[in-house]
């Protein structure tokens, strides 16, 4: 270190104000560089952005289809219901990992001690989820207009996409949740512990019996993935299977409301607690 | 609020369930001080720190930055922090960590500076996961300082530093205090405070037990170290008036006193043989440990 003189500010009244354009260019620079940590972080991008094309491809496509010998409907349930699979684990994983391990290491009390601009650190972190929820999709569309194989329209894909990665928001309200909750070791356990079950309850891999479609309800993924199986004009994978139970019940409506309620309600009680203890 | 103070808490109590973490605690940064808050574990300083970043509110009394409250971000503009128990990004590379934080204030330092300024323009581009615990340290020391803060809270900032790393953060802390820069200092290297501090805050128990200069600390301790090579029996000199204790080490006799001058006029009459004779005054480290002795018993 050079010994050398630091030009510092000295009058005490003279409390800094920030420029809209300075403070602008440090909600950018967080957003960038909480990007680049997701994608540098092998443990978080490799599977959340190349499992859900690997899965579609492998069980959606090929599996799906030769089951189904190349049922129309059953493909458009498919990357429907693999692309809300896809928007699910940038936010919960993204919000939950990243969050605790922040609150374990002590940077989110440093963050609160500098003069962040409000809010940053958590919108970064939505804009990255957001990011790979849209890659995801992205990598989803390709895949499926190189295979030609649902046969939707790109209105359809767009409509899709746009759905699914604002339908992701819950999602991070959830991860965030749970990450202003647990420890950084297990965050990741308790994470999947919230994600498998919505996963699985969500309807989204096969038809769920009369007897447990009332579980349907509590999972988040069920809704989304009626929004977006709405934008195609496809039932769900219970009626497709003609297992007609309460599944069948709730609209768009009740749909929208469900998940605004779960992101508002989670993400309120997450900030309560980092305000209160960091 | 007094308007000389950058940093100031006034009355401050802070309690933790059952536990009094500070109790009616006042506490001043002046300007251009480089003041350092001392005291055992679970005295308060975390505690007092905390609540001039804003981190924890009183229970009673005021906190104050600059004039504002702490939570208030116009305030936390003009400091800079570094905190021992903290961990940045281990995915994002030191010119990153630097230009980020940087990008919280309003006329930062132009981050190659920094860099310069804190000799890691050659680790500039690893990431910070893969610096030694050293190289972190110095990471986060120029996190610290990018913002270009009129105070500076460190904690603990050369734990984990070679010699020569700690040497020259010690002399970039000087320059920064001639520079106009308060720093408050938490440490446990005591040897540190008696090296950078102009003051010194002695807390114990949740209150302060003592503040004032190095020098104005080490008077509070009366007693004086006398060494020398003598031929005398340390039983014979441990009878002497005034001789709290006497020990013989490698040929040298160690005595502590509160009367030196009668001490030392003593062992030149009694052996004319008398060699090496050293005076020295109780250090910080001896008048810490007085002071907050005095206070756990």
């Amino acid at each position: 270190m050079n010994a050398t003189s630091l030009p510092m500010q000295n009058s005490i009244a003279a409390i800094s104000e920030m420029s809209s354009a300075k403070l602008w260019r440090s909600y950018v620079l967080e957003v960038k560089y909480e990007c680049l940590r997701a994608l540098r972080a092998p443990a978080f991008s490799i599977p959340f952005l190349s499992l859900p094309i690997a899965l579609y491809i492998l069980f959606g496509v090929f599996l799906a289809g030769s089951m189904s010998h190349g049922n129309a409907t059953l493909a458009k349930i498919m990357f429907v219901n693999w692309s809300v699979f896809g928007v699910m684990g940038p936010g919960m994983f993204g919000f939950g990992m990243f969050v605790a391990s922040e609150r374990e290491q002590g940077l989110t009390t440093l963050k609160r001690a500098l003069p962040m601009p409000a809010g940053a650190n958590l919108l970064a972190k939505m804009v990255m989820a957001v990011l790979f929820a849209a890659i995801v999709m992205m990598t989803l569309i390709v895949a499926a207009l190189a295979l030609g194989h649902p046969g939707l329209t790109l209105v359809q894909y767009g409509g899709i996409s746009l759905v699914a990665i604002a339908g992701s928001l819950p999602f991070c309200a959830i991860g965030l949740f749970l990450g202003t909750h647990a420890s950084a070791k297990s965050a990741p356990a308790f994470a999947n512990l919230a994600y498998l079950p919505f996963m699985h309850l969500g309807g989204l891999f096969y038809p769920l019996p009369k007897s447990v479609q009332p579980l349907e309800f509590i999972s988040p993924a069920f809704y989304l993935d009626k929004l977006c199986l709405r934008l195609v004009g496809v039932p769900n994978l219970d009626r497709l299977a003609g297992v007609v139970g309460p599944s069948a019940y709730g609209g768009p409506a009740l749909c929208l409301a469900v998940l605004a309620g779960v992101t508002i309600l989670f993400a309120a009680l997450a900030i309560r607690r980092l305000a209160r203890i960091g | 609020m007094n308007h000389e103070c950058l940093a100031e808490l006034v009355g401050v109590t802070k309690r933790f369930g059952n536990v009094v973490a500070l109790e009616g605690f006042d506490l001043q940064v002046r300007p251009g001080e480089m003041l350092a808050v001392l005291g055992p574990n679970g005295a308060g300083k975390s505690t007092a720190i905390s609540l001039l970043l804003g981190l924890r509110q009183p229970d009673a009394g005021s906190a104050r930055l600059f004039g504002l409250p702490p939570l208030q971000v116009e305030a936390r503009r003009r400091i800079g922090v570094m905190m021992q128990e903290v961990a940045l990004a281990a995915e994002l590379r030191v010119r990153e960590h630097i230009e980020l934080i940087g990008s919280y204030y309003p006329e930062p330092l132009a981050t190659d500076e920094v860099l310069t300024r804190t000799n890691l323009t050659p680790l500039a581009d690893r990431p910070y996961g893969k610096l030694s615990a050293g190289q972190k340290r110095l990471a986060q020391f120029a996190s610290a300082l990018c913002g270009r803060p009129s105070l500076l809270f460190l904690d603990e900032p050369t734990v984990g530093l070679d010699v020569q790393a700690r040497t020259t953060m010690w002399a970039t802390l000087r320059q920064l205090v001639r520079d106009g820069c308060s720093i408050v200092l938490t440490t446990h290297y005591l040897e540190e405070a008696e090296a950078l501090a102009d003051r010194v805050v002695v807390l114990a128990k949740g209150r302060t037990v003592a503040s004032g200069t190095i020098g104005e600390m080490r008077a509070l301790v009366s007693r004086k170290h006398v060494t020398c090579s003598t031929s005398l029996a340390p039983d014979l000199v441990a009878g002497w008036p005034g001789v709290q204790s006497v020990s013989r080490d490698r040929g040298r006799l160690e005595i502590t006193t509160s009367d030196s001058d009668a001490v030392v006029k003593r062992l030149v009459n009694a052996d004319s043989g008398l060699e090496g004779l050293e005076v020295r005054s109780a250090g910080l480290a001896e008048a810490f440990t007085e002071l907050t002795q005095e206070v756990a018993s």
